[in-house]
């Protein structure tokens, strides 16, 4: 492991960083307009829009960056990165084809990923804290009720995988992998995919960023490229989300000439179930505060219990 | 426990939640004539998601305005066009409207008698036909007094300006929008002839009747009636569809 092979990984991960949540966003864009009767952008870069991200870049970097002046300013302006970095650093530890197709093979890869994911709901923590506003302190306060509610679903779930494959290793669940695990996990892959969800704050779970309630919640004071972070981290938390929930439940790098094409097939995975994301958004209405709590406390965790139990039959069963 | 909503799968029918409670079997047959009202869990979250995914794959609703015209319907209320050779200068349009936006300035021009020691004939000259657009609020009154058909709703509706002083429309620009005033809508199969028409087929019909009578009577020897000149009906105007009962 040399210099210029850690480097090529970097950029890799790097680039793919910078240009998946873009996509997401993008593709954001055309779908939901697509399925509420509209056209989405249309002009931006000539064909079909496709550089309205492009420009909505541009039109942040030139926005003036206010801080409010009762804000505690050192957090304030610390939170986006808080947001945006942790996301970064999952992705170097997801695996994306077979034989060492990973950034950083990590040895506690899920403990990793959670532990990593969880710290990127603290950004918008310090942002509602720190922007000295009731609406950014509601938003914030509303973000750390429903981490606290929906981290638990989401590592017992994990937790399921990790059983079934026997280790924490996310390329050695990926290894041990066969086919009839989907099937099996399915309950498991359900909350995993619905807590992550909830955890990025996504519709229906957004109340957090109710627009109509409280705002923008915790990014309500957040203006320029401060406030576009804010939303990067968003689409990176989708596009981190879709690729852990392919490597755990869906198989990852698993398919039809897998040594070659493995990565196609992770790419492909993670994007089918960004869709899923954007027409979950564009399909339910937002989920009030106490729903939000009872959907965690009452339906996830039980599931997620009940998948632990399932799996621990079946893997004492099978052995 | 919520009484209406079917939530409540199948744990008490409720009779009166059944709409017509069938009379044989009794409480038995209470749930299978209910059961289409109650689904399975999760029906209404994949309905949702069906009626997106519909939405989707159909072709989407936007009218791609600047790049494309839009097709407006016959009688949209885009700007008033003025026919300025109907106007007769009788002012109704000005008087009526409820915001004085129309303006008009005329004079009086005198004819020549036509018979020697008659009387002057004198008619209205339109000098000036003006709609302040930014003050109009499209009503359409003038339109509906107009009684010599000399105003019309145009669909034509890009005429906005950067000056408000601007949207003062004088009747060189009304009367070129009267070149994009559609044709009305065509008349219902078995409607009434319109009145122009039925006029002129009257008027040809006495002029064939009296040509007839003067045939068949040549041996009176009698002159021959001068033909009138110029027949009953209005004669057809140019650059003007046929604008009758205003269907």
């Amino acid at each position: 492991m040399d210099v210029l092979d850690v480097a090529l990984r970097l950029v890799a991960v790097l680039v793919a960083f910078l240009t998946l949540p873009l996509l997401v966003g993008q593709t954001e864009h055309k779908v939901m307009a697509h399925m509420q009767g509209r056209v989405g952008p249309m002009y931006a870069g000539g064909f079909h829009g496709w550089a309205q991200l492009v420009a909505d870049g541009v039109k942040f970097a030139q926005k003036e960056d206010i801080v409010p002046d009762g804000a505690d300013r050192r957090v304030f302006q610390l939170a986006p990165a808080v947001a945006l970095i942790p996301y970064l650093l999952v992705l170097v530890a997801i695996p994306f084809a077979p034989d060492g197709g990973v950034g950083q093979a990590v040895d506690a890869g899920i403990f990793f990923v959670l532990a990593v994911m969880g710290v990127g709901v603290l950004g918008s923590l310090m942002g509602g804290w720190a922007s000295a506003n009731k609406f950014s302190l509601l938003g914030g306060l509303r973000t750390g009720a429903q981490l606290m509610a929906y981290e638990l679903p989401m590592l017992l779930a994990a937790a399921s995988v990790a059983m079934a494959a026997g280790t924490a290793s996310l390329t050695g669940i990926l290894d041990a992998f066969e086919w009839w695990w989907v099937p099996w996990q399915i309950i498991g892959a359900l909350v995993f995919f619905t807590a992550g969800l909830a955890e990025l704050q996504r519709p229906p779970f957004d109340a957090p960023v109710a627009d109509s309630e409280i705002i923008f919640g915790a990014y309500t004071e957040y203006t320029g490229l401060r406030f576009a972070f804010f939303l990067l981290a968003e689409y990176a938390g989708i596009v981190v989300l879709c690729a852990l929930t392919t490597v755990l439940f869906l198989g990852g790098w698993h398919g039809p000439f897998a040594a070659d094409l493995g990565w196609v097939w992770t790419l492909l995975k993670t994007s089918v179930l960004a869709f899923v994301v954007i027409w979950l958004r564009v399909s339910y209405p937002r989920l009030r505060e106490d729903q939000i709590q009872r959907v965690a406390w009452t339906g996830l965790v039980p599931l997620a219990l009940l998948q632990i139990a399932l799996t621990g039959v079946v893997k004492v069963v099978i052995q | 426990m919520t009484s209406r909503p079917p939530s409540t799968a199948g744990a008490h029918p409720d009779p009166g939640a059944v709409p017509v409670p069938s009379p044989g079997p009794g409480a038995g047959a209470a749930p299978g004539s209910s059961g289409k009202r109650r689904s399975l869990p999760g029906a209404g979250l994949a309905k949702g998601l069906a009626v997106t995914l519909r939405t989707m794959t159909r072709r989407s609703v936007t009218e791609h305005y600047p790049d494309t015209q839009p097709e407006l319907p016959p009688r949209s209320r885009g700007v008033i066009a003025l026919f300025e050779e109907n106007c007769t200068v009788c002012m109704l349009c000005a008087r009526e409207c409820p915001d004085w936006c129309i303006y008009i300035d005329s004079h009086k021009e005198t004819a020549p008698p036509t018979a020697p020691g008659g009387r002057e004939r004198s008619r209205n000259v339109l000098d000036r036909f003006a709609i302040d657009f930014s003050l109009c609020m499209y009503c359409g009154i003038c339109i509906e007094v107009c009684p010599f058909d000399a105003l019309f709703w145009s669909p034509e509706f890009e005429y906005a300006e950067t000056d408000i002083h601007e949207l003062t429309h004088e009747r060189d620009r009304l009367r070129a929008w009267m070149w994009t005033v559609p044709e009305p809508p065509a008349l219902d199969p078995a409607a009434e002839e319109p009145k122009e028409i039925a006029a002129a087929r009257k008027t040809a019909d006495k002029l064939a009747a009296a040509e007839r009578a003067a045939a068949e009577q040549p041996a009176a020897g009698q002159p021959v009636r001068p033909e009138p000149s110029e027949p009953a009906v209005r004669p057809e105007r140019p650059g003007r569809p046929e604008r009758e009962g205003d269907a």
